[in-house]
C-alpha cells in the first residue's frame, strides 16, 4: 500500500473527494457550527486534530485489533482524543467551547473520523495515515469555512467578529438575512457549494436516472 | 400573418443544434409560441379527449387570479388612502409622479380611480420585478439545459407577487422569486419535478430571512408610520370581541382590511377559484379537503375553548376569510405539481392542508398566520400519501384474487 503519496493523500480529499461534498459525511456539524468563522475555525482544528490523531493511533496497532471488535477499539480512540480536545478547549478558550457546546463532544459520532480510520488508517501505515487525516480534516474544514463565512457575512455583516457590512439598525445600509443565522441556510449553502463543485469536475457525479430530452426539431417531436 | 409565420420559420434553422445561435433556442421556442400553437401535436385520432394542453392551463390559471389582483389593488390603494386621510403621509418616492400624472394624486379613499391607481404604483413594480428577475433565471435554466420555458412561470410569477405585502423592497422581492425559482423548482429539473410549490418557497424564504418586512403590523398599509394589524393578529392579541367589533364578517368576506395584495378577498378569489373548478384545472378534491379539514379543526378548537388563547374561539368562518387563508386553498394547494396525484390522496393531502393551517394559527404563539407553512408542509407529504394510496391499492386488488 505505499503508491499513495503523502502530497496525494493531503490534496485529494479537499476537492476531488471531499468528505462533505462528494461523500456527504458530517453535515450535521457543518450545519451548527458554521455561524460564525470563530467557531468554524476552532471546530476544523479541532477535527483535524482529532483525525490525524486517530487515524495515528489506529494504523499504530491495526495488526493487533481483532476485527470483530475493531470499531469499539477505534471508538475508544476517537473518544479520548475528543475528551482531550474538549478539556483544552474548556481550559483555553472558554467561550468559544461554549459556543460550540455538544459539538466538541460530538465530534465521536462525525463519520468522517470513522471513516477514514476505518477506511484508511487499518490499511495504511502510521505516518500515511497522519497526513490522510490531516488532509480530509482539513476538506471538512474548508467547507467549514466557506459556508461559515457567507453565513456570518451575510447573516451578521460581520467576519471574525469584525463589522464589515453596517447594518440598517446601527443606520448603515445593510440589512441582514435571518436566514443565514438559522441551522437550514447552511444545508441550502452546502448544497450550492456541491453543486458548482460538481459542475467544475463533472466526474463527480452520480449516474443519473433519468435525461431531459434535448429540444427537437418540429418534425422529430412525432 | 403570413409574414410573420414566414419570419419566425426562416429564423428557425439557426436556433436548432448546430446552428449559429443554438443556445437561444428556449427564447426562439417561447416567442414562437406565443403566437401560434406547437407545431409538435398529434395527428391521429388516438389519445385527445380535450384540447387542453399545459399552456392553456396555465393561462387559465394566471387569468382567474385577475379578480383578486384588481380587487387587490383597490384595496391597497384604499387602506393607503385611508390612513393619507386620517393624516399620515405618503410614502412618496418616484411613485408620486406617476400618480400626479395619472390624476390621483388627491387620495381621496372615496374615489374608486385614485384607490386602484395607487394601489397598482405598489402591485405593478412588485410584479414587474417578479416576472423580469424570475423570468431570467427561467430562460438561463431553459437555455443552459437545452428546454423549453414553461407556461408554468407565469403562474408562479403572478402568485408570488400577490401574495407579498405591498410596502415590501423591490430588491427582496427580486431575491425572493429568485430563491424560489432556483432552489424551489430548477434544481430539481424545472416545472414537473419540483416538490415544492414555487412562489411559496420564494414567500418562505423572505419570511425566514427578512422577518421585519413581510410580518408585524407595520407593514400592511402603505402609508408614513401607520401602523395596523391584520385580521388575524387582532384576534390572537385580543380576541374575538375586538375583531368582530372593527371587522364585519362580510366586509372581510369581500376583503376590505389590511393585508397582502391579493389575499384580502375571498370573495375575487372564489370568483377565479369557480372558473377553475368548472375547467376542472384545480382539483375539487384537494379544496375540498383543505375546507373540510379546517372546519373540523377550528370546531374541534371551538369545543375546546380556552382561558388564556383567543385565537380558540375563532369560528371556521372567520378562518375562512381571515389571513390568506382562501388564496392558500384556491391557488397554492392547487398546484398539479407538488399535490398529491391520486384521488384519495387529494383529499387526505387537502386535509392536511386545512388542519395544520388551524394548528398554526390556534396554537402556534410565534406564526399569527399558518397557510402558508401548512402547505409545504404538505408538499412534501404529498409523495408518501400517493405512495400509500397506491399499495392500499394493491393490497385490496390482491386480496379480492386470492
Amino acid at each position: 500500500m505505499s503508491k499513495d503519496s503523502v502530497k496525494g493523500v493531503l490534496i485529494s480529499p479537499i476537492l476531488k473527494n471531499n468528505p462533505i461534498a462528494l461523500q456527504v459525511l458530517g453535515v450535521c456539524s457543518a450545519l451548527a457550527v458554521t455561524t460564525s468563522m470563530q467557531v468554524a475555525v476552532v471546530m476544523t482544528v479541532a477535527v483535524m486534530f482529532v483525525t490525524a490523531f486517530s487515524n495515528f493511533f489506529v494504523s499504530l496497532i491495526r495488526n493487533h485489533i481483532p476485527s470483530s471488535i475493531r470499531i469499539i477499539v477505534q471508538m475508544t480512540i476517537i473518544a479520548s482524543l475528543v475528551i482531550v480536545v474538549d478539556q483544552l478547549l474548556k481550559a483555553y478558550a472558554y467561550d468559544t467551547s461554549r459556543q460550540l457546546s455538544v459539538f466538541v463532544g460530538l465530534i465521536i459520532t462525525n463519520c468522517i473520523v470513522m471513516g477514514r480510520a476505518e477506511a484508511y488508517a487499518m490499511q495504511n501505515g502510521p505516518i500515511m495515515s497522519f497526513w490522510d487525516g490531516i488532509g480530509n480534516g482539513a476538506g471538512y474544514g474548508l467547507v467549514l469555512l466557506i459556508v461559515g463565512a457567507i453565513r456570518e457575512i451575510f447573516g451578521a455583516g460581520s467576519f471574525f467578529g469584525m463589522q464589515l457590512l453596517s447594518l440598517t439598525k446601527d443606520g448603515g445600509w445593510y440589512l441582514p438575512n435571518g436566514l443565514l443565522l438559522l441551522p437550514p441556510s447552511a444545508f441550502f449553502i452546502i448544497g450550492l457549494l456541491i453543486w458548482a463543485l460538481r459542475s467544475w469536475q463533472p466526474e463527480q457525479n452520480e449516474i443519473p436516472e433519468f435525461k431531459i430530452t434535448a429540444n427537437t426539431k418540429s418534425g422529430e417531436a412525432m | 400573418m403570413k409574414a410573420l409565420r414566414n419570419l419566425l420559420d426562416k429564423m428557425e434553422p439557426h436556433f436548432h443544434k448546430g446552428g449559429r445561435y443554438e443556445s437561444w433556442y428556449a427564447l426562439y421556442e417561447a416567442a414562437d409560441t406565443i403566437f401560434y400553437t406547437p407545431p409538435s401535436i398529434a395527428k391521429t385520432t388516438a389519445f385527445v379527449r380535450d384540447g387542453i394542453d399545459l399552456k392553456r392551463m396555465m393561462i387559465t390559471v394566471w387569468l382567474c387570479t385577475f379578480p383578486a389582483m384588481f380587487f387587490g389593488m383597490w384595496n391597497t390603494g384604499l387602506q393607503a388612502n385611508l390612513a393619507i386621510d386620517a393624516g399620515f403621509g405618503s410614502l412618496g418616492g418616484l411613485r408620486e409622479s406617476f400618480i400626479t400624472l395619472l390624476g390621483a394624486s388627491s387620495y381621496d379613499p372615496t374615489s374608486m380611480w385614485d384607490n386602484i391607481i395607487h394601489g397598482a404604483t405598489y402591485f405593478i413594480p412588485i410584479y414587474a420585478v417578479t416576472f423580469i428577475v424570475g423570468g431570467f433565471w427561467e430562460v438561463l435554466f431553459a437555455m443552459r439545459r437545452g428546454h423549453e420555458v414553461n407556461e408554468g412561470f407565469f403562474v408562479t410569477s403572478i402568485l408570488f407577487a400577490l401574495i407579498l405585502p405591498a410596502t415590501i423592497p423591490l430588491w427582496q422581492v427580486g431575491l425572493g422569486i429568485t430563491f424560489g425559482i432556483v432552489i424551489g423548482k430548477e434544481i430539481f429539473g424545472g416545472t414537473g419535478k419540483n416538490f415544492l410549490n414555487p412562489a411559496l418557497t420564494g414567500r418562505a424564504f423572505l419570511y425566514f430571512a427578512y422577518p421585519a418586512q413581510i410580518s408585524g403590523d407595520a407593514i400592511w398599509v402603505a402609508a408614513d408610520g401607520y401602523t395596523g394589524s391584520t385580521a388575524l393578529s387582532m384576534a390572537f392579541q385580543d380576541g374575538m370581541a375586538t375583531l368582530q367589533q372593527n371587522l364585519s364578517w362580510w366586509d372581510a368576506f369581500v376583503g376590505v382590511m389590511p393585508g397582502s395584495v391579493g389575499e384580502t378577498s375571498t370573495l375575487a378569489i372564489f370568483i377565479g377559484g369557480a372558473v377553475l373548478l368548472l375547467t376542472r384545472i384545480a382539483s375539487w378534491r384537494i379544496m375540498s379537503g383543505v375546507m373540510l379539514g379546517m372546519m373540523a379543526t377550528a370546531t374541534l378548537f371551538n369545543m375546546i375553548g380556552s382561558e388564556t388563547n383567543n385565537m380558540f374561539a375563532m369560528e371556521w368562518y372567520w378562518h375562512l376569510v381571515t389571513g390568506g387563508f382562501a388564496f392558500g386553498m384556491v391557488f397554492m394547494a392547487t398546484d398539479p405539481v407538488s399535490a398529491s396525484m391520486t384521488d384519495k390522496g387529494k383529499l387526505v393531502f387537502g386535509a392536511l392542508i386545512g388542519v395544520m393551517t388551524v394548528l398554526i394559527r390556534v396554537v402556534n404563539p410565534a406564526f399569527p398566520e399558518g397557510i402558508m407553512l401548512a402547505i409545504l408542509f404538505a408538499n412534501l407529504f404529498a409523495p408518501l400519501i400517493d405512495s400509500l394510496v397506491v399499495k392500499a391499492n394493491i393490497k385490496r386488488r390482491v386480496l379480492r384474487n386470492v
